[in-house]
């Protein structure tokens, strides 16, 4: 057993690292502004991550699983372990990165290590959706910057009633948000272990039941959450007062715009009503909530006037596309030859 | 969360009354002018004592919003502008009772020729004063009219100033009204004191108009 924690702590660690930043862009404006308590954002971003996770983080999984499914312990762990070493070192090097571009470029690394195809089909739906998240989610920044505006010109409440329900609307979209991201980012951090879950099926007093893979996503969720505790505040913190000054109002509408675009890319449930009215549906894919916040923070400053935008920040998502893949890709392959070389663990069957 | 709500109702009358106790003041020192000139002086020390207790009032609000405000975590984004609305919109006040405390102290002797002159400035200054109080109004009620109300501020001031000059000038043109160059300089120096009611006023609006392009999401 303390073996498999070994082999899982390279994912914990990537769930840890994706609770400390990402839970961020969901809360960062709202606790950065004072609006809402860090720990009030904390335990909502917690619950709802983890309830994302379990109950929704299937689809996306699949996707991933789809690409490569890495069928050894050993492989699995060293493949999680390249994409977390990317993303720290991309990170520390202050490049743009994603968990979701590396762990994908892991995975493919490990495709060529083990001598597996890589599913070209899968490849270009993953690729597709990445340039599809952060459009989609300026898309529906834009329309929401009117919708919101138009409310609030209706409504005609005074400036302290507006900031009560500005405050509770933080609040629900963090939650919905948190969902969304644990529903559709569990696969980057434990989707590589979905073939080699060391649990069993377990059934709770009797009441619900949990299979090995939402089991394995519990603990997944869990590790976010100690991620949003431990690390995310100082984050937080950044991202509400420099990097994007958003108003309470606005910081709503990107969390909103990003969230859904996130669930859009999760939720099995929604594909099945798709296609049983016969409307054409989506792939689920784990996409970058960093990405999704920045197509939506465009959104915005298009919709006010096109002056405001930094092109050059679409520029490093671009780079970050092709950059972060390739250098997990060739570290995955790196770390898989020296862990069956030098540690003698098999990490392919 | 009804907690929330409670707390915004009640700082949302609060501020409510505060404006609604600056704008009558507003009034009850342009009756007391008027009453000064025609020299009814019980009911100018009595309308007098009126904005005094007005004013203290206020003063009071202003301390019990600001410590809401603060406490009670509420519009952390924006309670920086409303506080220092808050306290230069009191300004206003505070002015009305100096002016009217001065005349009781210093009993300026306005010759009547002049009587209307002085009620034109006080009712630009006065006219500048109220639409700063709704252009308050409308910043914290979210409204569409707070630009035009900025705008009615503006016109007003400089119609305020307009009346001063013309009051100076017939003050100091020839020695037929006044002829002692003492008492000119005392009569000009209340004129100025009751400009200034407008001054503070646009003081506000030149913040608020800040304040609210800041607002927009």
């Amino acid at each position: 057993m303390s073996l498999i924690l070994i082999f899982l702590s390279s994912g914990l660690f990537l769930g840890w690292s994706l609770g400390a930043n990402d839970a961020a862009n969901i809360f960062g404006t709202a606790v950065g502004t004072k609006m809402l308590r860090f720990r009030t954002a904390a335990i909502v971003g917690s619950v709802f991550v983890i309830i994302g996770a379990v109950l929704s983080g299937a689809g996306a999984s699949h996707t991933l699983g789809k690409l490569g499914t890495v069928d050894a312990m050993a492989g699995s762990f060293t493949v999680a372990f390249a994409a977390a070493f990317t993303v720290f070192w991309m990170t520390r090097m202050k490049l743009p990165v994603s968990t979701s571009q590396a762990v994908v470029g892991a995975i493919i690394g490990w495709n060529m290590f083990a001598g597996r195809a890589t599913d070209a089909t899968a490849l270009t739906k993953i690729v597709t959706t990445w340039v599809v998240c952060p459009v989609l989610a300026g898309i529906f920044s834009f329309s929401l910057f009117f919708l919101v505006k138009y409310l609030l010109k209706f409504s005609r409440m005074s400036i302290i009633r507006q900031d009560s329900y500005t405050r509770v609307a933080l609040l629900l979209v963090g939650a919905f948000g948190a969902y969304s991201l644990g529903a559709n980012n569990i696969a980057n951090v434990m989707g590589v272990f979905i073939s080699v879950s060391p649990f069993p099926d377990v059934t709770i007093a009797g009441l619900f039941s949990l299979s090995s893979v939402q089991l394995l996503f519990l603990l997944g969720g869990v590790a976010i959450a100690v991620g949003i505790f431990t690390y995310s505040k100082r984050v937080m913190m950044t991202v509400g007062n420099s990097i994007f000054k958003l108003s309470p109002v606005a910081a709503f509408i990107v969390v909103l715009a990003s969230s859904l675009v996130l669930f859009l890319f999760a939720s099995s449930e929604l594909q099945v009503w798709l296609s049983s009215h016969n409307l054409p549906g989506w792939p689920l894919v784990p996409v970058s909530s960093s990405q999704a916040v920045v197509g939506a923070v465009l959104g915005i400053g298009l919709a006010k006037s096109g002056k405001n935008i930094d092109f050059k920040v679409i520029g490093r998502i671009g780079t970050g596309w092709i950059a972060t893949p390739i250098a997990a890709g060739i570290l995955s392959f790196i770390f898989l030859f020296i862990m069956q070389n030098l540690f003698m663990q098999p990490v392919f069957s | 969360m009804s907690l929330l709500f409670s707390q915004t109702s009640q700082i949302e009358g609060d501020i409510e009354t505060l404006l609604d106790s600056i704008s009558n003041s507003v009034m009850m020192f342009s009756e007391a002018v008027k009453n000064y000139l025609n020299d009814e002086n019980d009911i100018f020390l009595k309308r007098m004592q009126e904005v005094k207790i007005l004013e203290s009032a206020v003063d009071e609000l202003r301390r019990q919003i600001r410590y809401k405000l603060y406490t009670k975590m509420l519009i952390p984004e924006s309670r920086g502008d409303m506080l220092s609305l808050l306290e230069n919109i009191d300004n206003v006040i505070d002015r009305a009772e100096e002016v009217l405390i001065q005349f009781e102290i210093q009993k300026p002797k306005f010759p009547k020729v002049l009587n209307k002159d002085i009620m034109d400035l006080v009712e630009a200054s006065c006219k500048a004063a109220d639409f700063t109080v709704m252009a308050g109004r409308g910043y914290i009620k979210n409204s569409d009219m707070i630009n035009d109300y900025i705008n009615k501020t503006y016109f007003y001031e400089h119609e305020a100033d307009k009346v001063e000059n013309r009051i100076k000038r017939k003050l100091f043109g020839s020695d037929e009204i006044v002829s002692d160059l003492a008492e000119k300089m005392h009569l000009s120096k209340f004129v100025e004191l009751i400009g200034k009611l407008s001054d503070d006023s646009q003081d506000v609006c030149e913040r608020l108009s800040v304040a609210t392009i800041k607002r927009s999401i």
